[in-house]
């Protein structure tokens, strides 16, 4: 088969997840599945005004291509896509979108899951939000870091 | 010369985003750059003695015993956080 077509964009201004699904779908792309993250804002102490992320430039995007071409090597993909913003976003933007073809969904379910999970642990980025109590670092979550280690046997990632 | 970066909380810690330094025998491993960076002042101790501090060589995640070459790029920074 074909090699997958890959596709990392790291960006400042916001996107359309309509528009961008239109890349995956392929005459053979029985299967398109996407997945869309906003920015949260909290509640009361925890309100987030404005999410700021910072990233590196470089190594960010080749980390997401790393990303997509080992899920493509993982699963037979048709194509692989992931944006991500940076710079100061509200509550409720859209902060990261990735899609992904196959000839059926239970790869491309799998295969955008991996991906999301790979880029929360391993690509640089880094988010501090800004609330009515000043600016802090968001720490990174264990949680993430144990759904991640659930791909650690190609086998056991695509059953 | 070797090129060092620092990101995130790191970045603030040390009021600092990139340094060029000579390359020597001193800074022959990632290792050997930290110790000689934490010699700075109590901030870079600090920062950059966090056990969860990240490394990257040439934009690659490295270890602490990583060797370091002239013309190399390091970067320290806090775990990710994006998504």
């Amino acid at each position: 088969m074909a090699a997958a077509i890959l596709s990392a964009q790291v960006q400042e201004q916001t996107f359309d997840p309509g528009a961008l699904q239109q890349v995956l779908v392929t005459a053979d792309s029985g299967a398109v599945v996407t997945f869309t993250g906003h920015v949260r804002g909290g509640a009361g102490e925890a309100e987030v005004t404005c999410l700021e992320l910072e990233y590196y430039p470089g190594m960010t995007e080749r980390s997401l291509l790393e990303i997509l071409e080992d899920a493509a090597t993982r699963w037979p993909l048709l194509a692989a896509a992931v944006v991500h913003r940076v710079g100061r976003l509200a509550p409720g933007e859209p902060i990261v979108w990735v899609g992904v073809s196959a000839a059926h969904r239970g790869e491309a379910f799998a295969a955008c899951d991996f991906i999301m999970d790979f880029l929360k642990t391993r690509a640089p980025f880094w988010k501090k939000e800004h609330g009515p109590a000043g600016a802090s670092w968001v720490a990174a979550r264990a949680g993430d870091d144990e759904r991640a280690a659930r791909w650690q046997s190609p086998a056991d990632g695509a059953g | 010369m070797l090129r060092v970066l620092f990101f995130a909380r790191v970045r603030e810690q040390l009021g600092c985003d990139s340094l060029e330094l000579p390359w020597s025998t001193g800074h022959a491993t990632v290792e050997a750059l930290l110790s000689s960076l934490q010699q700075r002042g109590p901030n870079w101790q600090a920062a950059l003695g966090q056990p969860n501090l990240v490394v990257a060589v040439n934009q690659q995640i490295a270890d602490s015993a990583a060797r370091l070459q002239a013309g190399d790029e390091v970067a320290f920074f806090p775990p990710v956080t994006g998504g």
